[in-house]
């Protein structure tokens, strides 16, 4: 029983390693495993307005144009390291963004906003989490494609790039609705 | 050909360390002096290599050689000399190559520095050594190799990301890494004594110095990290509990629960298994964080950009070390055996609730940290943690290890007896908690339940870490370097105690839009906003404002805080102006023009957060000053002689 307790640490280390090849396999390249959602509806919702006491944000109000549903929240560091290549998509006018505002106090939100700039079209508030959990958010920042019959088209992980944008975000759109934007690479 | 030149050297490097680790592990297991005798002129080899290869990415860098893949990536030609020699490591591939001249500097060090020990014993420290860094350069050259060419070469580089272009990052990665790699060491010390099969007292006394100037590394390094962090993502945020972070804490926290170990399985010959277990963890965690950066299963702030080939090759390393680590372990620590006992309240019982107590708070970080990892693995749903999950778990365990810390410098060994410590140091809580609540309630105001706790926690240790000390130059008994360093160290936590509770309870802040010359009050402190003007610097520009900042009508500074944008990358960074008031951060950053000269305002008095950092170099060079003790230098004497003087006299305080 003695000798036992000495190989605990392997077994332990067995089981994270476990883990952490399941974690490879599942992302290891983020944008290329896809998520369960594209190809399906984004998730059904209607969420308290950040900006607009009282009002709402549904699925319903976001039909029929193309937008990018980005998950953030002033606690996330990545956010901010994202927020410029956002304010420049909403300055090329390709689409709008949508913000979800996750697990966080929204009076933090608004002077984040308005300290950085509001990249967002509108953004819900999701207090407890559950909505991020519909769109099977694994972490903050994330950024879902969504075309005008409600489809999430495409799903980028992590802090979008200008690469990104480019490569992946851009192409995907409707031809019409791709000016030059984000000209600088 | 200067980077042709760079990666050659690297291969030989490669293959000097395969040299290095068989002579160095074999030679002893087969009694073979010759084999031994050639571990020196390999690791030397290894060092003159990898040495090499790094100054020809140093050259590649100055020279603007864009015809370097790394460095076309990382640099431009616009970036001052100096951020053009830390975009070196502003990368993977880079970093990787910093690592691996950091953990040569150490081998070459450990080489120098085992050379008076038992020869078998040496050879094998430097060959585990030389595994470790077989490992990392066969990954370097497999999947991250720096010196890449592009054909044609690029007419300028892309540049360094802007946020990382700052005095801090230069300085940040390489004393870190000095600190994760160096716990190599103590992990090589572990493996040659489970080679070996023996561990003495003697064994720990080698082992000391080694974990403690690591530990000292670790601890500089995060706080310039976290300094780093505090003043260029502009928020006032220094600890983030991010993965990366995260990271460098968890090793951080075993080799601070392993320093104190150490001290036990020096004095008193008992911890034996569970310090070897320690030296093998703080490494490991070195590896595994190494792991989380780089494999791109987590998301950071810091993090490298990722590739799952990467990933896999560092998991097939964790797995080879860190598993045949363990598998010697399982084998060999069933026969160490502790060489006596002690009663409960003796120094060590504190020492190990000490241990219990770091490493706890070591695995509920360590489980937040990979939590979304878990929860995405056994598809359990998504989980997302943060602050709110590690502050208060993280206090859980932390708080009763600074209230235990005071009593517990003042036992004694083996026979659990505070003698007429015990009064001074009843003296010495009642104090400290009167002057915790003093200072909570009466210099300010509105403090949390917490607050006086932390306060009072932080003198009592500071007060009782000084009774030894004291006493000693009353009776005029010297100080030994290793009980000042463990004082010194000790009161640095007592400082970073009051500083962060102080930090946490009594930061004020406010966001405010202003007009030009109209002015927002915070507290005692008054802003005046005269507006922005166009700044230039070598490779951004932007603009700058203008703040006048006054104390009860006393001028405290005029602040610039700036928003530049940087050319190449065409990204915006806010760069707040902070400035020092009394014993408080003052920070103004800039938001948002509102249009008629009106800007959004962050403006913010933290007091004390300057002495968070301080604390952590006032730890580190406590570290350092133990290190310097003589007993550390007579490498080959005999130990101390515990059977000469009683112990309880000899060992009072000397567990740091």
């Amino acid at each position: 029983m003695s000798r036992l307790r000495f190989i605990i640490p392997l077994v332990v280390f067995a089981l994270l390693v476990a883990v952490l090849g399941i974690g490879i396999r599942q992302s290891p390249d983020k944008n290329i495993i896809p998520s369960p959602l594209i190809g399906k509806p984004a998730p059904a919702f209607s969420l308290p307005n950040l900006i607009e006491p009282g009002q709402r944000v549904s699925t319903a109000q976001l039909r029929g144009h193309w937008y990018l549903f980005n998950i953030w929240g002033t606690w996330c560091v990545e956010c901010r390291v994202e927020q410029p290549m956002l304010l420049k998509i909403k300055q090329s006018g390709v689409i709008p963004l949508v913000g979800l505002d996750w697990r966080d106090d929204p009076n933090d939100a608004l002077s984040y906003l308005k300290q950085e700039g509001d990249p967002y079209e509108t953004i819900a508030v999701d207090q407890d989490g559950s909505e991020a959990i519909m769109w099977g958010a694994y972490g903050a920042p994330e950024t879902f494609l969504v075309n005008p019959q409600g489809i999430v088209v495409y799903k980028y992980i992590g802090p979008i790039t200008e690469e990104a944008w480019q490569r992946e975000i851009l192409p995907r759109l409707p031809l019409a609705s791709t000016p030059a934007a984000g000209s600088s690479s | 050909m200067i980077p042709e030149l760079g990666q050659f050297a690297l291969i030989l490097a490669l293959l000097l360390a395969a040299l290095q680790a068989f002579f160095g592990i074999v030679g002893p297991a087969l009694k073979r002096d010759r084999w031994m005798a050639a571990v020196t002129p390999a690791v030397t080899g290894q060092f003159v290599m990898v040495a090499t290869s790094m100054g020809c990415l140093v050259t590649s860098f100055i020279n603007n050689d864009f015809s370097v893949r790394y460095v076309a990536e990382n640099s431009n030609s616009a970036l001052p000399l100096f951020y053009r020699v830390a975009a070196l490591w502003g990368a993977h591939s880079g970093s990787l190559i910093l690592w691996i001249f950091l953990l040569a500097c150490w081998s070459i060090a450990a080489a120098v520095g085992t050379s008076r020990l038992p020869r078998a014993f040496a050879s094998r420290v430097i060959g585990v050594l030389g595994v470790i860094s077989f490992g990392f350069l066969l990954y370097t050259l497999a999947t991250s190799n720096p010196f890449l060419r592009l054909d044609p070469p690029w007419p300028d580089g892309e540049s360094l990301n802007p946020i990382l272009q700052d005095p801090g990052l230069a300085g940040h990665p390489p004393i870190l890494y000095t600190g994760y790699v160096g716990l190599a060491v103590a992990f090589a010390f572990a493996g040659a004594a489970m080679l070996e099969g023996r561990l003495d007292r003697d064994w720990a006394r080698w082992t000391r110095p080694w974990t403690t100037a690591a530990w000292a590394f670790l601890s500089c390094g995060i706080a310039l990290g976290s300094w780093w962090a505090y003043y260029t993502l502009g928020w006032g945020g220094f600890w983030f509990w991010d993965p990366v972070e995260n990271a460098s804490f968890m090793p951080w926290l075993m080799a601070t629960a392993l320093i104190h170990s150490l001290a036990v399985t020096e004095k008193r010959g008992l911890f034996k298994s569970w310090t070897l277990l320690l030296a093998v963890l703080a490494f490991s965690l070195s590896l595994v964080g190494t792991f989380l950066v780089r494999s791109g299963v987590l998301v950071s702030v810091h993090s490298f950009a990722a590739s799952p080939s990467r990933g896999e090759f560092i998991l097939t390393f964790l797995v080879l070390m860190i598993g045949s680590a363990l598998a010697l372990y399982a084998w060999r620590a069933p026969l160490l055996k502790s060489e006596a006992g002690f009663e409960l309240t003796a120094r060590e019982s504190f020492l190990l609730f000490n241990n219990i107590l770091l490493v706890t708070a070591c695995a509920t970080v360590f489980a937040g940290t990979i939590a979304p990892l878990i929860s995405g693995a056994l598809h359990l749903g998504k989980l997302s943690v943060g602050p709110p999950y590690f502050n208060p778990t993280f206090l859980l365990s932390i708080l009763p290890l600074l209230a235990l810390l005071s009593v517990g410098i003042h036992a004694s060994w083996k026979r659990g007896n505070l003698g007429n410590r015990a009064r001074i140091l009843m003296l010495t809580l009642i104090a400290a908690a009167v002057l915790g609540c003093a200072v909570v309630f009466g210099l300010f105001t509105g403090g949390r339940v917490l607050s006086p706790i932390g306060i009072g926690l932080g003198i009592w240790i500071i007060l009782s870490s000084l009774i030894d000390p004291i006493d000693r130059l009353r009776r005029h008994i010297s100080i030994p370097r290793a009980v000042l360093g463990m004082t010194i160290a000790h009161i640095g936590l007592g400082i970073f105690v009051i500083s962060i509770t102080s930090v946490e309870a009594f930061t004020a802040e406010q966001d405010v839009a202003l007009a030009r010359g109209s002015t927002a009050q915070l507290g005692a402190y008054e802003f005046r906003f005269e507006g922005v003007s166009p700044i230039e610097g070598p490779n951004y520009s932007g603009v700058g404002g203008t703040v006048v900042v006054t104390h009860d009508g006393a001028p405290v500074a005029v602040m610039h805080p700036e928003k530049r944008k940087y050319w190449v990358q065409q990204t915006v960074t806010t760069h707040a102006d902070i400035r020092m008031y009394r014993v408080s951060n003052v920070l103004v950053a800039l938001g948002q023009d509102l249009g008629d000269g009106r800007w959004s305002l962050r403006l913010q008095v933290r007091p004390l957060v300057s002495f968070i950092w301080l604390a952590a170099f006032i730890m580190a060079t406590g570290g350092m000053l133990a290190i310097s003790d003589r007993r550390y230098r007579l490498a080959r004497a005999p130990s101390p002689a515990s059977a000469a003087v009683p112990p309880a006299v000899v060992t009072r305080g000397e567990a740091g």
